[in-house]
């Protein structure tokens, strides 16, 4: 009966794993299956024509990279600064403790939340309008628990032996931390910054009403201009279009194009966080 | 008559509630290696981090009394602590190089303290590798790792970047713990030559050690300095009944 159990127990817990497993797997091939078929030279490289049904995606592949990698422009030294004074000057206090608890609770707020707030501040409040720069720092601020909280790891990461070794030598605070925990620490937080702009490039909510727009002409020629963004244009290509035959098809296409610019983004950071490991030695 | 460099006086030291030194005196003198014996737990590494206050960095260490170098006491207000750390140098248990390359090890205290003329770095980069009996070693490795140099060469390489600032004094934590006898043997031999120029103060649990490499010797025990004296002395007629049961390896 034990010996029963234990194998029920088993299946149980294998089963669980298959179907979790069969889940992502299918989701890779129906988007790659779906979405190859349009796949091509053109289909990266030209702008959409025949009113959204026909041509390619270029500008929003474009706006994503401009609108991920303001994202990471803004939030980065932000981030990196706010961490290192949180972890190196702020001590243990209530406030401190109270102040990361809800950095922590920024991350899991709704990212539409966030698109909501930078309408009403950025487009509207500091008058940016929908543009590359709103979008940007939305995204931006979506990110930044990220940011905050990789890089704190990471500086929590840097041995004692080293700080105290730059402080027996005479050195002040500040020259210890540039000079010791933050190079010691750059691999973590680059992980956390790439981590980040892998979240920001894929984010649909934020961008929706601080950035994103259906169709334009033109790149955007100033952080003023809105822009096209992958996302955005699978959900547009999905609600708005009139000829779906033609429009899911291009959908399927850009969400491969997305999922695989992520997946690349990801397998960046993972590479650089393994070979900081292997290179260090502490 | 030897100078005395370090005047310790009355210096109690706690962490919160936990009393660490309980009055220690002794005068430490120049140019000579003191070594600091005691069991585990005693407080002669802390006894240490009093003479260049890195014990400031722990948040509930509290110090009472005063530590005298060249007649001035370290725990003035007044007393700028970078400048006193860059004239009292110290080595750690464990070799601690940062994960630089060897040249930028040991020009990391030189840049600290404003030195930026590449000329000079290199000089005094040099001088201070050679001064550690590591030159030879590493010279034509100065840009790779630190961290691929062999422990023995590491902690050199750590007395090296803790010469090349040009303190009075060098404050050794247990340095050889971590290494085999081969490097422990040409770490005795830097400490004998380096003696010459730096007041060297030397904490070890190895009692062997202390007889080897000290003239002088304080034995620790309980957070008490218990006998203090030339190593000669202390090693063949200790005072103390407590340190003869020490030096005879009654505990330890």
């Amino acid at each position: 009966m034990r010996r029963f159990k234990q194998f029920v127990g088993f299946v149980v817990l294998k089963t669980s794993v298959v179907v979790g497993v069969l889940f992502l797997f299918s989701l890779i091939v129906v988007i790659a299956l779906n979405g190859a078929r349009v796949l091509s030279p053109e289909f990266l490289l030209e702008f959409p024509r025949e009113g959204m049904t026909g041509g390619g995606i270029f500008p929003a592949i474009v706006g994503t990279f401009l609108l991920s990698l303001g994202a990471v422009g803004f939030a980065l030294p932000l981030g990196v600064l706010g961490a290192i004074y949180l972890r190196e000057y702020a001590g243990g206090g209530r406030l401190v403790r109270a102040i990361r608890t809800g950095i922590n609770t920024l991350s899991g707020v709704p990212s539409v939340v966030f698109g909501l707030f930078g309408l009403a501040v950025f487009v509207k409040l500091f008058g940016f309008g929908v543009s590359v720069l709103s979008g940007s720092l939305t995204l931006g601020i979506l990110i930044l628990p990220v940011i905050i909280r990789s890089t704190e790891e990471a500086i929590e990461a840097v041995p004692r032996e080293f700080r105290e070794a730059s402080y027996a030598l005479g050195a002040t605070k500040w020259q210890t931390v540039k000079g010791v925990v933050l190079p010691a620490a750059l691999p973590g937080i680059l992980t956390g910054a790439i981590l980040g702009v892998g979240r920001a490039a894929g984010e649909t909510a934020p961008i929706l009403f601080t950035a994103a727009t259906f169709y334009t002409r033109h790149l955007p020629g100033s952080p003023f201009d809105e822009v096209m963004a992958l996302p955005y244009h699978i959900y547009a290509l999905m609600t708005e279009g009139t000829e779906p035959e033609h429009q899911v098809p291009i959908a399927y296409g850009t969400a491969l194009v997305l999922l695989l610019l992520v997946l690349a983004v990801n397998f960046i950071a993972i590479v650089i966080r393994y070979r900081a490991r292997r290179a260090r030695k502490w | 008559m030897v100078r005395e460099k370090i005047v310790v006086k009355d210096l109690n030291l706690w962490f919160g509630e936990n009393h660490v030194l309980k009055g220690i005196n002794i005068s430490i003198p120049e140019k000579a290696v003191t070594a600091v014996m005691g069991p585990s737990g005693c407080g002669k590494s802390s006894f240490l981090r009093c003479l260049n206050r890195m014990n400031d960095l722990i948040d509930t260490a509290r110090v009472t009394g005063k530590v005298l170098i060249d007649g001035r006491n370290i725990y003035d207000d007044a007393v700028d602590v970078s400048l006193l750390r860059r004239r009292v140098g110290m080595v750690f248990q464990r070799p601690n190089p940062f994960p630089k390359s060897v040249f930028d090890n040991v020009a990391y205290g030189l840049r600290i303290h404003g030195v930026r003329n590449k000329g000079e770095l290199r000089e005094r980069v040099e001088e201070a590798l050679k001064d550690a009996n590591l030159w030879d070693e590493v010279k034509d490795r100065l840009f790779g790792s630190a961290l691929e140099l062999s422990g023995g060469q590491q902690q050199r390489l750590c007395i090296a970047r803790a010469l090349a600032v040009r303190p009075e004094i060098i404050l050794l934590d247990e340095p050889a713990s971590a290494l085999d006898p081969i490097s422990t043997a040409k770490l005795e031999e830097l400490i004998e030559k380096l003696k010459e120029d730096y007041t060297i103060v030397i904490v070890t649990h190895n009692i062997q050690q202390a007889a080897r490499i000290s003239d002088y010797a304080a034995f620790l025990m309980l957070g008490e300095l218990v006998e203090f004296g030339r190593t000669q002395e202390i090693f063949t007629a200790p005072k103390d009944k407590r340190t003869e049961s020490y030096l005879t390896g009654r505990f330890g």
